[in-house]
C-alpha cells in the first residue's frame, strides 16, 4: 500500500490542533511543538520524495458528480511553500512560547488555531483541484481571526474584522469565478470539472476568460496586500503578536501570489497577458509607496507591514514579466520574504517584549545594552533590503533582471525601492540601535537575548545565507515550474539584441 | 350523463402524511381523556411515535419506489416530495423536542401557562402558581405539520390552498403562547394573523383568475393551457402576481417581510425556530412547485418577477440586519435574506442533465437543509442564553459568552459561519450551488449581487461572533443548563452542518439525482 503523504502532511498537524483541545495546559506547548516538528519531519521526507521524482499526487472522489475532487499534487512551488510554513511554525511556537494569555485565551488555544492553521495552508498550497483550494484558501481565514483577534494589542477585534472582511470581499468575488469555471466547464468539457489537469488549455471565449480571470486576481490581489487594498495589513500586524504576523505575512499572503501563478497564469493566459499592464502598475505602485509609508511608520510592527507591502510588488511585478527570470525569482522571493520578514518580525517582537512599546521614538542606543539583540536585528533588515549575499538578493536581482529584459523603464522605477528599502532599514536602525543608550533602553534591556531567542533567529539566519550563497539549491527545485509556466502562457523569454555591447 | 368517479386513495403511500395527522388527533383525544399529570409526557410520546412512525413510513416507501399521481390528481409523490417530507419530519422532531424542554424555566416549558388569560391578571397568577401548561402546542404543532407535508406536494390548487390554511391556523395560534413578555407575543400573533389572512386572500383571488385561465385548478391542467392558451395572457399574468403574493408573504420575501421580525421576536423561541425552518420548507417547496410545473412553460414571465424580488429581499435582508440590537431580531432578518438566496435559484429554473448536474429543485433543497440545521441549533442556543428576566435577546448581553462557555460558543460560531457561506460549513455549499443553478440558468448577473450581499451577510454574523469572543463579559447573563432535549437539537445541528460542509456528495448526489417534479 502506498502512503498518501500529501495528505498526511496536512493531515499531521490537524491531528495536533484536534489533540489540543483535551484539557492539557502545561503540555500544551510541547504538545504542539511536538506535532510542529512531526509535520516538518514530514515536510522533508515528501520534499526528499519529490526531488527524487517520486509521483505524489493523488485524486480521490468528493463531489464527483459535481466535478469536485480531493485531488492534491506537488510541484516545484507548491514544495517551496509546503517548506517554508513547516519550517516556520515550529520557529514561531518557540518564539511565542512566553505568550501571556489575556482573559480565557490560553496559550493552548493559540498553539491549537496555528496548528489548524498549518494544516489548511498546507492543502491550499497541494490542492490541485479549483473548489478545494477555494474551500482551504477561505478556511485559513477561520483560525487567522481568532488567531488577530484573541492574542495582541487592545484594538486586536476591530483589526481582526478588518482583515477578514478585506479577505472575505476578496474570496467572495474569486467566488463568482469559481462558480463560472462549473459552469463553463460543463459546456466546454460536456461534464463540469474543477480539476486543474482537465481545466489547463480548455480554450474559452476570451471576453468569459477575462471575466473570471479578474475575479481571481482581485481575490489575490487582496490577499497579496497590493495597493490600494492592503490597508488591512498594518492593522493587523499592528495589534496581533509577532508570531501570528509572521504567519499572516509569511506564509498566508503568499498564497496570492502563489495564486496568481497557479491560477490566473495558468487557466487564463490570454488575460493574463491582457491584465499585465495594470499588475505591473500596481506592483509598481506597491513598491513605492510601500518603501515610502516604512520610512514614514512611527511604528516598527507596521514599519515591518510597509515594508512587506513593497516586497509582494516585486513579486507580482516579477510573475507579470512573463519571463523565466521573473517568475522564477518571483518564486524565490516567495521563499525569502517568508524567512526574512519571519526573522525581523520575530526580532521586533522580542524588542517589543522587553520594551513594552512598539514606538520606534521609544527605543535608543539598544546596540550599546544588549548588542547580540541588536546584531540580530541589523541581520534581519538587511536581508529584509537584500544585501549581496543573503538570499533575498538574489531573487530581487532575478525579478529585476526579468523586468528589465521586457521593459527597462519599469526596472528602472522598480529600483527605487531597492533604494528606499535602504532607507528605511539603514534609518530605524539607526534610530534605534544606535546612539546614546536611553534612560528607559537601560531600565528595560536588562537580558541580552536568551538561548530560546537564538534559537529561534539561528536558523532562520542560517537559511538566508545558505540560501544567498548557494541559490540553485532552491532554484533547481523552482524551475520545472518557471518552465511549465510559460508554457502554459505561451511566452519565451526576449532575445537580448546582439550587437549592442560596447557600443 | 356525469358520473361521480368513486374517490381513490392510496393509503400506503401516502401514509406519512396520515400518521402525522394521526398522532396530532391523538394529542386532542390526550388533552381531552388523560389526567393533567401525565399529558405532558404522553403528548411527547405521540409526537415520537408519531414522526418516528411517518419517517419509517417515508424510508420504506422510498425503497419500495412508490411514486405518482395520488389522492385524485391532489398530490404528487415524487423525489422532491420525499426529500421535503424528510427533511420536514426530522427539523419537526427537532423542533419540538425544544418545545418540550422544561429544565431552563424552572420546570416550566416556553409555553404560558394560560394563554387565555389577561397577562397580569389573577388567572394567569392562579394558573402559573399551579403550574399547569399548554400541552396542546404538540398537537397544534403536529397539525401544521402535516400541513407544510400536503402543501409542498400539492398538484391542484384547491389542495395547495386548503394545506396553506391548515398550516397557518396553528401556527398563529402557537405564536401568541409566550411565556414571558405575553402582550409582545399576543401582538405578534395578531399582526401574524391579519397579515397572514390577507395574503391567503390575494392567493385565493389569484387562483380564481388561474381558474379562470385554466378552467382548472389541477398544475398540469394549467401547464398545458399555458401552452395552448384559450385566454389572453393578462388574466395569467395577474394570477400568477396575486398567487405570487401569498407565497412569497410566507416565505418571507420583500416587500412581503414585514411580519417576519415581530413574529419571530414576539413568538416563544421554540415555535420561532419550528416557523423558520418548517414554514419557509414549505412555503418555499410549494413555490417551486407551482412556478416550475404549472408556469414552467410561461417562466419567461415570472423570472424576472422573482428575480427583482430576490435581489430586494437579499438586500433588504441583510442590510436590516447590520442595524439590528436583538439576536432574534437579527436571525429574522437573516432568515429574510436566506429568502432571497434561496429565491436565487428558484429564477435560475434549472434543470439537471447528465452532462451538468446543476438543479435548482436540488440546490434549493440542499441549502433549506443546510440553513434548517443550523437554524435548528442557533434558536436552540437563544433559548439557553438567560438572565434573570428569561432569555437574554440582546446582543451586548452576549458578549463573553464565547469564553465562558467555549463549547456553546464555538457551536454557536460555527452555525453563524455557515449562514454566512464560510466554507467547510453546509451554508457554503448550499450557496455555491444555489449560485450554479441561477448562473446556469443565464443568470450570471443575480450571482453577481447574490455574492456582494453574502459580503454584507457576512459582517451580520461575525459581528455577533466578536461580541460573543471578543468583548467583555456583560453581567447577570449566562448559558443555563439545559436537558437533552435542547441539546440534542444543538449537537445535530452542529454535526449536520459540519457534515453537509466536508462530505457534502452523497447527499448532493441524491438531491440531484431526486430533483425532477412529477408532472
Amino acid at each position: 500500500m502506498t502512503i498518501p503523504w500529501l495528505t498526511l502532511l496536512g493531515l499531521v498537524p490537524l491531528v495536533g490542533a484536534i489533540a489540543l483541545m483535551l484539557p492539557i495546559k502545561e503540555l500544551a506547548r510541547y504538545l504542539g511543538m511536538f506535532f510542529a516538528l512531526l509535520t516538518l519531519v514530514v515536510g522533508v521526507v515528501v520534499a526528499a520524495l519529490y526531488v527524487n521524482g517520486a509521483s505524489l499526487g493523488i485524486q480521490v472522489p468528493w463531489m464527483p458528480t459535481f466535478g469536485a475532487w480531493w485531488a492534491l499534487n506537488l510541484d516545484g512551488m507548491g514544495l517551496m511553500m509546503v517548506l517554508l510554513t513547516v519550517v516556520l511554525v515550529p520557529v514561531v511556537l518557540l518564539a511565542e512560547w512566553k505568550l501571556t494569555s489575556p482573559g480565557r485565551w490560553t496559550p493552548q488555544v493559540f498553539v491549537g488555531l496555528v496548528l489548524l492553521l498549518e494544516s489548511l495552508s498546507i492543502y491550499t498550497f497541494l490542492a490541485s483541484d479549483v473548489l478545494l483550494f477555494y474551500l482551504f484558501f477561505e478556511a485559513t481565514l477561520i483560525p487567522l481571526y481568532f488567531l488577530i483577534g484573541g492574542f495582541g494589542g487592545p484594538q486586536r477585534a476591530a483589526a481582526a474584522l478588518k482583515f477578514l472582511l478585506f479577505s472575505l470581499a476578496g474570496g467572495l468575488v474569486m467566488l463568482v469565478s469559481v462558480i463560472g469555471l462549473f459552469v463553463w466547464s460543463a459546456r466546454l468539457l460536456g461534464k463540469p470539472s474543477y480539476l486543474l489537469t482537465d481545466l489547463i488549455g480548455v480554450a474559452m471565449p476570451t471576453d468569459v476568460a477575462r471575466w473570471l480571470m479578474v475575479g481571481f486576481l482581485v481575490a489575490f490581489i487582496v490577499k497579496a496586500p497590493m495597493v490600494p487594498v492592503h490597508t488591512w495589513l498594518p492593522t493587523a500586524t499592528e495589534q496581533s503578536t509577532p508570531g501570528t504576523s509572521v504567519l499572516l505575512v509569511g506564509i498566508l499572503d503568499k498564497i496570492g501570489t502563489f495564486g496568481m501563478i497557479k491560477f490566473c497564469l495558468g487557466l487564463f493566459p490570454e488575460a493574463s497577458q491582457w491584465a499585465a499592464p495594470v499588475m505591473v502598475i500596481l506592483a509598481l505602485i506597491s513598491i513605492i509607496y510601500g518603501a515610502l509609508a516604512a520610512i514614514g511608520s512611527s511604528d516598527l510592527l507596521r514599519l515591518v507591514a510597509y515594508t512587506s507591502v513593497s516586497h509582494f510588488g516585486f513579486m507580482v511585478l516579477g510573475i507579470y514579466t512573463f519571463t523565466s527570470a521573473g517568475i522564477s525569482g518571483s518564486i524565490f522571493y516567495m521563499l525569502n520574504h517568508g524567512f526574512s520578514t519571519a526573522a525581523l518580525f520575530l526580532v521586533v517582537g522580542f524588542l517589543i517584549s522587553r520594551r513594552g512599546s512598539a514606538k520606534v521614538a521609544e527605543f535608543g542606543g539598544v546596540e550599546k545594552v544588549t548588542p547580540v539583540l541588536a546584531g540580530f536585528f541589523l541581520v534581519a533588515g538587511l536581508s529584509g533590503l537584500a544585501l549581496p549575499g543573503l538570499s533575498s538578493f538574489v531573487s530581487e536581482f532575478m525579478v529585476l533582471a526579468g523586468a528589465w529584459s521586457r521593459t527597462p523603464w519599469v526596472a528602472a522605477v522598480a529600483v527605487i525601492g531597492t533604494v528606499l528599502a535602504a532607507v528605511y532599514i539603514m534609518r530605524v536602525y539607526q534610530r534605534t540601535m544606535t546612539g546614546p543608550a536611553t534612560e528607559a533602553t537601560v531600565k528595560h534591556f536588562t537580558v541580552d537575548a536568551t538561548a530560546r531567542e537564538k534559537w529561534v533567529v539561528v536558523p532562520l539566519v542560517t537559511v538566508i545565507l545558505l540560501l544567498g550563497f548557494v541559490p540553485s539549491l532552491a532554484l533547481n527545485v523552482i524551475e520545472p515550474t518557471t518552465r511549465t509556466t510559460m508554457s502554459q502562457i505561451g511566452v519565451t523569454d526576449p532575445v537580448a539584441p546582439l550587437g549592442e555591447e560596447g557600443k | 350523463m356525469n358520473q361521480i368517479a368513486t374517490p381513490t386513495f392510496e393509503w400506503m403511500p401516502l401514509a406519512p402524511v396520515l400518521a402525522v395527522l394521526l398522532a396530532a388527533c391523538v394529542g386532542v383525544v390526550v388533552e381531552a381523556l388523560v389526567p393533567r399529570a401525565y399529558r405532558f409526557v404522553s403528548q411527547l410520546g405521540v409526537v415520537a411515535l408519531g414522526l418516528l412512525a411517518a419517517l419509517g413510513l417515508l424510508i420504506v416507501n422510498y425503497f419500495a419506489h412508490s411514486s405518482g399521481i395520488m389522492a385524485m390528481g391532489s398530490i404528487s409523490l415524487d423525489g422532491p416530495t420525499y426529500l421535503m417530507w424528510g427533511s420536514l419530519l426530522v427539523f419537526g422532531l427537532l423542533s419540538m423536542m425544544v418545545f418540550a424542554e422544561r429544565t431552563l424555566n424552572n420546570g416550566a416549558s416556553a409555553f404560558a401557562a394560560s394563554a387565555a388569560s389577561v397577562p397580569g391578571s389573577v388567572a394567569e397568577a392562579e394558573a402559573t402558581a399551579a403550574r399547569h401548561e399548554h400541552t396542546e402546542v404538540f398537537p397544534l404543532a403536529l397539525f401544521s405539520l402535516s400541513g407544510m407535508m400536503v402543501f409542498v406536494s400539492a398538484t391542484d390548487l384547491i389542495t395547495a390552498f386548503v394545506a396553506l390554511e391548515v398550516m397557518s391556523l396553528p401556527l398563529y395560534l402557537l405564536s401568541g403562547m409566550a411565556r414571558r413578555r405575553r402582550l409582545l407575543s399576543q401582538e405578534a400573533a395578531l399582526k401574524y394573523f391579519l397579515l397572514g389572512a390577507l395574503s391567503s386572500a390575494f392567493f385565493l383571488f389569484g387562483m380564481a383568475l388561474m381558474y379562470g385561465y385554466a378552467g382548472s385548478f389541477d398544475y398540469r391542467a394549467i401547464d398545458a393551457a399555458v401552452l395552448a392558451p384559450t385566454y389572453g395572457h393578462g388574466l395569467l399574468l395577474v394570477g400568477t402576481g396575486l398567487m405570487a403574493v401569498g407565497l412569497l408573504f410566507k416565505i418571507g420575501a420583500v416587500p412581503f417581510h414585514n411580519w417576519v421580525p415581530d413574529v419571530y421576536v414576539g413568538s416563544p423561541t421554540p415555535v420561532t425556530s419550528f416557523m423558520a425552518i418548517c414554514t419557509k420548507l414549505a412555503a418555499v417547496g410549494a413555490t417551486a412547485r407551482f412556478f416550475f410545473v404549472a408556469l414552467g412553460a410561461d417562466r419567461w414571465s415570472w423570472q424576472p418577477m422573482i428575480a427583482v424580488i430576490a435581489v430586494l429581499t437579499m438586500i433588504v435582508g441583510v442590510v436590516l440586519a447590520m442595524s439590528q440590537t436583538d439576536i432574534k431580531r437579527l436571525l429574522a432578518y437573516s432568515s429574510v435574506s436566506h429568502a432571497g438566496f434561496i429565491l436565487v435559484a428558484v429564477v435560475g429554473a434549472t434543470v439537471a442533465t447528465a452532462n451538468d448536474p446543476a438543479s435548482s429543485v436540488a440546490s434549493i433543497l440542499f441549502y433549506l437543509l443546510a440553513y434548517g440545521f443550523a437554524t435548528v441549533g442557533a434558536f436552540a442556543i437563544v433559548t439557553m442564553v438567560r438572565n434573570s428576566a428569561g432569555e437574554a435577546h440582546d446582543i451586548d448581553s452576549w458578549s463573553g459568552i464565547g469564553r465562558s462557555n467555549p463549547v456553546i460558543g464555538a457551536v454557536f460560531a460555527l452555525l453563524m459561519l455557515s449562514f454566512a457561506g464560510i466554507p467547510l460549513t453546509g451554508g457554503f455549499i448550499g450557496k455555491w450551488e444555489v449560485f450554479a443553478s441561477a448562473w446556469e440558468g443565464g443568470y450570471a448577473w443575480l450571482v453577481v449581487v447574490a455574492v456582494m450581499a453574502s459580503l454584507v451577510a457576512a459582517y451580520v454574523y461575525l459581528k455577533v461572533v466578536v461580541r460573543m469572543f471578543f468583548a467583555e463579559s456583560a453581567e447577570g447573563v449566562s448559558v443555563a443548563k439545559a436537558s437533552l432535549l435542547t441539546l440534542v437539537p444543538i449537537g445535530v445541528g452542529a454535526v449536520a452542518t459540519l457534515y453537509l460542509g466536508l462530505f457534502p456528495g452523497p447527499v448532493l448526489d441524491l438531491m440531484t439525482a431526486s430533483s425532477v417534479f412529477l408532472r
